[in-house]
Formats: structure tokens, C-alpha cells, sequence
């Protein structure tokens, strides 16, 4: 035995019990509350569409809510619990007020948007209240998913009986073969009817299956059919809400099939009637699995109310059981069922039309025979209306269905993809139809969603006549179970008001996921980081010693500052900044993007890309440079470099990196195939090393023992007996170099620089200073000022388009607009009040409209007076004016004055020796 | 997710691709500005077959043209873009 509670009680299960079927048998009759009406609700099916039966499994951050109890095993020390009740599912408040009933009708939600807008307040607080499942779980999930890639040539969806033959037929056949059956035992419909087929031509067939090679993946439920037979898979691999002692609690499949069969059996469909709802209702193919599966009886006294032939078989298994079947009421007409009956009073033209009952359980049955009312004592009622083709992979693979008349049911016809539907999926039993009797008030069709018949006469009344219509404005069909159980009746009933067949009042999509997917086996092992592992730094041993505070930065941490004890992350990065305007500082540039270009039409090639001109550029020498999309705004900036004849170094930004070097594989591969040029990505394979300040060069030169190039130079140079690349350049302000140098080889040329800076007065500073510096030398950032809507004109660029035009964007910056005078363009703010708001916004004055915002905020490195750069309609022309630096949301307010956006060295003095 | 077959590497899933645009809003350098403009903003989205520039950027990083059917999906033919295409 084994021990389970449910709502706090404890109960015994035998192995292989479902939750269902353990509480059955400890003769729980009530086990949940509905949706909207807060309606007392049981057991009503065996497999996965049950719709009434939704509990909360586990506890923590393991529980699992709406999970259907015919749908989970019961294990040892498992938490069961029911859900939409207070104070408890035995005295639910909104259900004895009967409060909810009347208010919420079918299209309450929109009902709810007529009307003021205030009010919405209030019924929002009502809905929410009243409408509900299961409570989300509030805890991180602590468990595992894993994900898997797999190929086959049969998938065989269905462990039953046809999916059994089907799949022994081809792996025998040598073809790689694939079985998903989503319950935790193969046989499917034969765990009911063995016919002659019992449980050992079940246990032969699926060892037949897998010496042949197959593969037979039980607790696996096919939930998704996407494009060109890629079939998603989800197993179980422990039970909602169990501990997994190791490994993952549920894995995703990812199966890429070369056929696919659905051998998906059918659903039974429940029948219309007064209270239909009650626990004690269930279907008739439902008690049979409760009986024979699971051993046991879930009734004593039954009536069984059909329109099938099948439901005989119900009476039968009973009457083996030793139960008492006291009716049988067939909705067909004589002598339909007659030579069925053995024995068993029976009904022709006998349609239910109200139970009662009590919470707990049913107590009468009365029914409409030939016309007249007729009642008998009963504390279970099987019914059957019919069956209902599993079709929703074949709907998902872009297949059509056909409406079959003798069976009421759609079934495949047209398939798209390599896909084919066996067994009673494709040929389902016949049922004829049988208008519902009963009030349509408490007549329930979509259990779970709490939609009856008068709901769907209400919106036909309303006015709404497509099928979709009627979905979304009753909800029918929209719950957790996907209307498995409702939709036929729903059809029906809206084909029987248009006045038309039921393909013709037609039918929504099935969409994946078939039966409800765990969010974290979507996410697998990504979970975590979001699939975007830390790549490290060449130079991270170097920065991990010095203890610096890191940032994240793209796919990198690098470091933010390097505070002294003591120190704070904003004193650390003043300090840091003012080493760098008063001696020498050094900092790690490595993620910056680098891209090795060359060979004889390189120049010819870079002109295309680079927005400047490329071609003059002398052997030796570099240039700022900045690219623009095709629409002319501005993508990146960065620097290219003419290191020989026919070869060059461009750089771009860290965070523009990956798409910077689609658009160079781009403008190579599809734009300009003929030109002899070869592109390399070396971001990763140099190692970058600012060294900035007005004894850089000093420093430089001590370090390498030769003249250090110019500013916008390039020399070759040997640190540490590692020959290095040294360009001049300065995103500071300062006289500064970069040192290029293999990554391999990085921690021996930071250390030996390390040394001669610290020998210079100098320090290493981080990105906090870097930022600093560069918002007081006026240069702009990608991602802060260059946001993807400033044109080179909005910038102070324009003065630098290569005038020959021919690089990608010129097309696009001809368009007058991006000229405009009004735009938004850089300017820079000097504080008369205090520190400015980053990202604040730019009034002229109080609760005026925003004429701009703040992209930039730091402060002149000399005296802390705090300064920024920002973005200002027509800003350009407005130097001198006053405004209002505002971030209502954090309470930061200054007056600004606009100025040029350069507060340092405006001429470019300290860049020259 | 689709499965390609990329002409170098074979049949591969779409995870490995990236899609960068149809064919038709490949814009030459030196198109005169009305006519970039018009192949960048205005898109035929036919409901049936169109050719789509895709890249294998987490396979081999060449780059290919797809002629696939927009309902269906059915691949009708793939070809590779690049120096190697050229006549």
C-alpha cells in the first residue's frame, strides 16, 4: 500500500493507482470546485481529458497546480490538494452564497469593459476573486528538465492496441521505430476491454517491439507537431510534485520523424442534462478503466445513459463485478441495444434530464423515456454520448478534418506532413445525434470553463454566430483541457441554432500543447542563464587577483572598478578616473570587436561598410570611423587601421560585436561575393590593453623600449618577448595607446604593463571610469547616445560621410528627414543644481512635454561638478538655454545648461605630444 | 522548427539557421535611393512560395537561399550563396 494525503487527510493507494482512482477507492466523491460557479465537482473520466478533477500536487517550489488527478500516480508521501474553495472544498463561501452564478454569465469579461473605465477596478477585484484555478507556485522550481534531440523512422503516437501492431509491424520491418504512450502502462483501450488480447499479448508485443530496436517511451505524451515532422515529446520522468532522488524530474523530446502514425483512440463525449456535473456523473468508458484497470467500483447502484453501443460493454463489466446496473437508457430507438441488454432493464428513447444528489455523491436519476419522466435511485450515473477522434496532432501538422455522420465526430482526412491516423481515431464507433433535454441553465458542456448550454444559446442571441466568436466570448473550450470533452456538444448545439449540418458551423484549431507542458521543460537547462553561459576574459586570473567589483558586459563580466580597502565602488572609480587625467591608467578592452580584413580589394570593401572614407588612409595610420544601417541611422562606431598594403584592423563596439560581423559576412557573401577580400572575427583572438594618460607615453615607451606611435598611428612592438600590435588611440581624452596582443599570451603583457604603469603613478581603472571620461571628452557610446535612432547629422557626424557615397545607409540617409532641424541631436548639460538623472527627461519647464533625455550622466573629473550628455530636440541650436533635467520616478530633479557636448580639451590638444 | 538542407553540411534543423531577409529586399550598394528604400519597407509577403536569404551561423556561418513555401513550409529548393556561387 501506499500512503498519500489529500487536503491534509491520509490515505492508502495501491501501486498503479492513479490519484483518481486512489481516491475513488477511498470513496472520495468530491474533489474539486468549479471555475466560476464554485460547483461541487468528482471524477468524471479516467485519462487526460478529465475536466473536473484538477488538483495542486506537491508542495514548495515543487507543487504543480491544475494538474488532473486521472493524470498523476499516486507515490509514497504524495500532497494532493483542491483547488477555487475557502474556507474549504466541504463549505466553499461562494458556492453556499450562490453569488457567482448570476453574475458571471457567458461574456461576463466583456460585459465588464462596457461602461466607466473606474468600474473596471471593481469587478477586476470581483472576477478575480470569484474566477480561478490553482494558485501559481511561489517558489523557484528546484527541480531538473532536460532536453533531447532524436531520430526515427516510424513514431508511433499510442500505446494501444493499434499503436502496438502498427509499431511491432515496423520495427520488424527494420525500420527504426519510436512508441509514446502518455499513461504509465501500454494497452490502452485493451486495459478495459482486453478482448482476447490480455495483458500478455500486451507484455509480447512491446518485447517483439523492442528486440527489434524500438524504442518504447511510456509517460510520454506527444504535445506537439510542428513543421516537416518534428514531433515534441514530453516524458515524465517522475511524478508532479515528487522528489527525484537524481537527474531530471521530465525530459523534452525532440523527435524528427520520417513517418508519423497516430494511433491516438478516441474521447469519450459526457451527455447534456440537468446537473450534469454532480460527482457521481461519469463517463461510461471511465468506469470500465476504474473497474478493470484499477479494481474499482466506483458506484453501486448504477444507471447508464448512452447512445452507443459501447456503454452495453459498461453494463456487462458491472454486472461481472457484482454491481447492480438498475437502468439502462439508450437514446436511440428500438430496438437499438435491445439484443445487447442481457438482462438489464433497458430503455429505447430514453434521454436523461436531471440528477440530484449531494455534495459528495449522486442519488437519483430521472430521466425523459418516450416522453414521459421516469426516476430511479442511483449513485452513479455512466453515460456516453458518443466519441470524439483524438485528432489534434494531425489538426497541429496542418491536416484537414471531415465530419463523420454516423459517428458525429470529426475525423482525418486530408493530411499534410508524413503523417497517418490508425485505429479508432480514424474510424470511430457510431453514436448517433440526440438534442440534449434538460434545462440548458444547468446543463454543463465545458466543465472546466463552467459553460452550459443556455451560454451558448446566449451568445448566439447576442449576436455571435462564428465558432470563434462563440469560444471567445463564452470562454467554451479555453481551459487547461482544450474542450477534450466539450466542443462536439458545443458544435452541435450552435449548428442546431445557425440551422446547419456541423461542419458547417465549423470548428476552431487544436493548437500544441495537446495536454498542459511544465514551463521549466520548455526551458530545459537554460533555465538558469538563459542559454548564455559567462565566457571569460583572457585577462580574468589578472582582474579575479586584484578582487575588482565586476559588471556584466555582452557574453563577459568585466571589471567595474578596482577599489583600494576602504574604498566604494564611486570613490574607487573618481580615484581611478582622476589617475588617469593626472598621470596614467590602465584598463582592459579585450571584448572590444576586431575584425582582420584583408587582401587586394579590402579598402574597397571597408568603403562599403564604414560610413568615413577608408581609401586615403596611409600604411600605418588609423581613423575614427562609424557604420549605419540600411536605413541610414547609425549601427556602430569604432576605428579602422591600415597595418599594411592590403591589410586592416577594423574595431567596433563590445555589444555591437555579433551583429557587426553578420553585416561584414553579409556585405561579403551575398552583396559582394567578387571582391577579393578575406574578413576574420578576432575578437577573441587579441587580448585589448588601454593605456591612457599624460604619462602613457612614458610609460609606453619604458615598456617597450621604442618610440611609441603617434596619435592615430601604428606601430609593432615586442612586451614581455610577445610582439604586440600599439595603436594610438583615446576614448579618454588623454594621450593613450592600445596594446593588441594574442590572448595567449595577455596575463604576461598586462603584468609587465602593470608594472610600468605603477611605476608611472598610475593605476588600473575599470568601466565605471571609463565611462566617466569618455561622457567629459564628448565621445559618444553605442547603446547610450547611438540608441538605433540617430542619424550622423543628430550626432555631429555628418562632417565625416565619405562624400563619394556607395557605403551601405547612404541610399537611406538621402531622405530629408533624417536631416530635419528638430531632431533629437547630442548636446551636453552642465548641472546648476545638482547631480543630473541618467535617463531622465528634458523639460523646459514644469509639466511641459519631453523634448529630450539624459544619455549620459558623470561629472567633470577635476572638481566633481556634475555634467552629462543627452539627446534634445534641435539641441544643436539650443547651446546656452536652461532646462530641466527631471526623473519623476526616482524623485531626481536638476536645472541643466545646455552646452557643446565636449568639456574637455575641446581641441584635441592632449592628444599630441 | 524546420529542418534545411544546407548545401554544405547536409540536413540540419532550424535552430542552426538564422533567417536575415527575402531575397527581394537585398539591396544593392548602388540602388538609387527610391528604389532601396521601396525593397527595404515594402514587403510582397506572397501566400505561397518566396525566396529567403537564411544563414548557418550555429553550422557552418555559409549563407543559403530558400525557396520555401509559406503555408506548407515544404522546402522547394536551396541553393548556396557566396563566392563558391559564383558563375
Amino acid at each position: 500500500m501506499i500512503g498519500f494525503t489529500f487536503d491534509g487527510k491520509a490515505y492508502q493507494a495501491h501501486p498503479g493507482d492513479t490519484l483518481a482512482a486512489a481516491l475513488l477507492r477511498n470513496g472520495v466523491g468530491l474533489v474539486g470546485r468549479s471555475f466560476k460557479y464554485h460547483r461541487p465537482r468528482g471524477i468524471m473520466a479516467a485519462g487526460v481529458e478529465e475536466p473536473n478533477a484538477l488538483v495542486t500536487v506537491g508542495e514548495g517550489g515543487r507543487c504543480e497546480p491544475n494538474t488532473r488527478a486521472t493524470d498523476v500516480m499516486v507515490y509514497e508521501g504524495l500532497v494532493a490538494r483542491s483547488q477555487n474553495r475557502w474556507p474549504s472544498l466541504q463549505f466553499d463561501f461562494a458556492a453556499v452564497t450562490g453569488l457567482f452564478a448570476k453574475a458571471l454569465p457567458a461574456g461576463f469579461y466583456y460585459k465588464t469593459f462596457f461602461g466607466p473605465a473606474k468600474l473596471w477596478l471593481v469587478y477586476e477585484w470581483f472576477i478575480r476573486r470569484a474566477a480561478g484555478l490553482g494558485d501559481a507556485p511561489q517558489l523557484a522550481d528546484p527541480d531538473h528538465y532536460s532536453q533531447r534531440a532524436a531520430f526515427c523512422d516510424v513514431l508511433v503516437i499510442g500505446g494501444g492496441r493499434s499503436g502496438l501492431q502498427a509499431a511491432c509491424e515496423a520495427a520488424e520491418s527494420g525500420q527504426r521505430v519510436i512508441l509514446v504512450e502518455q499513461e504509465a502502462v501500454l494497452g490502452g483501450s485493451l486495459l478495459r476491454d482486453s478482448h482476447d488480447l490480455g495483458p500478455d499479448w500486451i507484455e509480447a508485443t512491446a518485447a517483439r517491439i523492442r528486440r527489434s530496436g524500438g524504442t518504447i517511451l511510456t509517460r510520454t505524451s506527444g504535445s506537439g507537431y510542428w513543421e516537416h515532422d518534428l514531433v515534441t515529446l514530453s516524458q515524465k520522468l517522475a511524478e508532479p510534485g515528487q522528489v527525484q532522488t537524481g537527474g531530471a524530474v521530465q525530459r523534452l523530446w525532440h523527435v524528427r520523424a520520417g513517418k508519423v502514425i497516430l494511433a491516438t483512440g478516441c474521447i469519450e463525449r459526457p451527455i447534456a442534462f440537468a446537473h450534469n456535473d454532480r460527482p457521481g456523473v461519469m463517463l461510461s468508458q471511465a468506469v470500465r478503466t476504474y473497474l478493470r484497470r484499477f479494481g474499482v467500483l466506483p458506484g453501486h447502484r448504477v444507471v447508464i445513459a448512452a447512445n452507443n453501443d459501447d456503454a452495453y460493454l459498461t453494463a456487462k463489466a458491472l454486472k461481472e463485478a457484482g454491481t447492480e446496473v438498475v437502468a439502462i437508457l439508450d437514446a436511440r430507438p428500438a430496438p437499438a441495444g435491445a439484443d445487447l441488454a442481457n438482462g438489464v432493464p433497458h430503455y429505447n428513447n430514453a434521454q436523461p434530464l436531471s440528477v440530484k444528489g449531494t455534495r459528495h455523491c449522486l442519488r437519483s436519476v430521472t430521466a425523459d423515456v418516450d416522453g414521459a419522466s421516469q426516476s430511479w435511485n442511483a449513485d452513479l450515473l455512466a453515460v456516453s454520448g458518443g466519441f470524439t477522434p483524438v485528432v489534434h496532432l494531425h489538426m497541429q501538422a496542418g491536416g484537414t478534418l471531415a465530419f463523420d455522420e454516423k459517428a458525429q465526430a470529426f475525423t482525418p482526412a486530408i493530411s499534410r506532413q508524413n503523417i497517418e491516423t490508425t485505429g479508432s481515431a480514424a474510424n470511430p464507433p457510431a453514436a448517433p445525434a440526440c438534442p440534449p433535454k434538460g434545462d440548458p441553465k444547468k446543463s454543463f458542456i465545458d466543465f472546466q470553463n463552467d459553460v452550459t448550454l443556455a451560454d451558448v444559446d446566449l451568445a448566439w442571441a447576442e449576436g455571435y454566430r462564428s465558432v470563434e466568436h462563440l469560444k471567445r466570448y463564452t470562454t467554451l473550450g479555453m481551459a487547461t483541457d482544450q474542450g477534450k470533452t466539450s466542443n462536439m456538444a458545443a458544435l452541435a448545439r450552435l449548428a442546431e441554432q445557425q440551422g446547419v449540418t456541423i461542419p458547417d458551423a465549423g470548428l476552431t484549431t487544436f493548437r500544441p500543447p495537446y495536454t498542459p507542458v511544465t514551463m521549466g521543460l520548455l526551458a530545459g537547462r537554460t533555465h538558469r542563464d538563459g542559454g548564455a553561459h559567462l565566457r571569460r576574459l583572457a585577462l580574468w586570473d589578472a582582474h579575479h587577483a586584484a578582487e575588482p567589483i565586476w559588471q556584466p558586459a555582452g557574453y563577459w563580466k568585466r571589471p567595474r572598478a578596482f577599489p583600494r580597502p576602504g574604498e566604494d565602488l564611486e570613490a574607487a572609480s573618481r580615484r581611478e578616473a582622476q589617475t588617469v587625467r593626472s598621470a596614467v591608467g590602465m584598463t582592459d578592452v579585450s571584448t572590444l570587436a576586431k575584425f582582420d580584413v584583408s587582401g587586394p580589394d579590402a579598402a574597397r570593401f571597408l568603403e562599403i561598410i564604414c560610413a568615413t572614407s577608408v581609401r586615403k588612409l596611409a600604411v600605418g595610420r588609423g581613423r575614427y570611423t562609424f557604420m549605419l544601417r540600411e536605413d541610414g541611422l547609425v549601427f556602430d562606431d569604432g576605428t579602422v587601421w591600415r597595418l599594411g598594403e592590403q591589410r586592416y584592423l577594423l574595431t567596433s563596439s563590445t555589444g555591437g560585436a555579433d551583429k557587426m560581423a553578420t553585416l561584414l559576412s553579409y556585405v561579403r557573401q551575398v552583396l559582394h561575393p567578387e571582391l577579393r577580400v578575406s574578413v576574420v572575427t578576432v575578437q577573441e583572438h587579441y587580448a585589448g590593453i588601454a593605456v591612457a594618460g599624460p604619462k602613457a607615453k612614458a610609460a609606453l615607451a619604458a615598456l617597450t623600449g621604442a618610440e611609441p606611435p603617434r596619435h592615430m598611428s601604428h606601430s609593432q612592438a615586442s612586451v614581455a618577448g610577445v610582439s604586440v600590435h600599439l595603436l594610438g588611440a583615446s576614448y579618454s581624452g588623454e594621450r593613450a595607446f592600445e596594446i593588441y596582443v594574442e590572448a595567449s599570451h595577455a596575463e604576461a603583457v598586462w603584468n609587465a604593463c602593470q608594472a610600468e604603469v605603477l611605476a608611472h603613478g598610475g593605476c588600473s581603472y575599470g568601466l565605471d571610469a571609463m565611462d566617466v571620461l569618455r561622457i567629459e571628452k564628448g565621445h559618444v557610446l553605442v547603446g547610450g547616445e547611438v540608441d538605433g535612432r540617430c542619424s550622423p547629422h543628430d550626432l555631429g557626424l555628418a562632417g565625416m560621410l565619405n562624400r563619394a557615397g556607395g557605403f551601405i545607409g547612404a541610399a537611406g540617409l538621402t531622405r530629408p528627414a533624417l536631416s530635419a532641424p528638430g531632431r533629437l541631436q547630442l548636446v551636453g548639460l552642465e548641472s546648476l543644481s545638482g547631480p543630473i538623472p541618467e535617463g531622465g527627461m528634458l523639460i523646459p519647464f514644469k509639466n511641459a512635454a519631453a523634448e529630450g533625455h539624459v544619455t549620459g550622466s558623470g561629472y567633470r573629473v577635476v572638481d566633481g561638478t556634475p555634467i552629462a550628455l543627452a539627446l534634445l530636440r534641435g539641441g544643436a541650436k539650443r547651446h546656452g538655454e536652461v532646462v530641466i533635467a527631471t526623473s519623476p520616478t526616482r524623485g531626481q530633479h536638476a536645472r541643466v545648461r545646455i552646452v557643446a557636448p565636449h568639456f574637455y580639451d575641446p581641441a584635441g590638444e592632449r592628444y599630441r605630444d | 522548427m524546420m529542418q534545411f538542407t544546407c548545401p554544405h553540411c547536409g540536413p540540419r534543423a532550424q535552430a542552426e539557421f538564422v533567417y536575415e531577409r527575402t531575397l527581394d529586399s537585398v539591396i544593392p550598394v548602388d540602388a538609387a535611393p527610391d528604389e532601396a528604400m521601396e525593397r527595404l519597407f515594402t514587403r510582397t509577403n506572397p501566400r505561397g512560395s518566396d525566396e529567403e536569404l537564411w544563414r548557418h551561423t550555429y553550422g557552418c556561418r555559409a549563407w543559403l537561399i530558400l525557396r520555401r513555401h509559406r503555408v506548407t513550409h515544404v522546402i522547394e529548393a536551396v541553393r548556396a550563396a557566396g563566392p563558391e556561387a559564383l558563375p
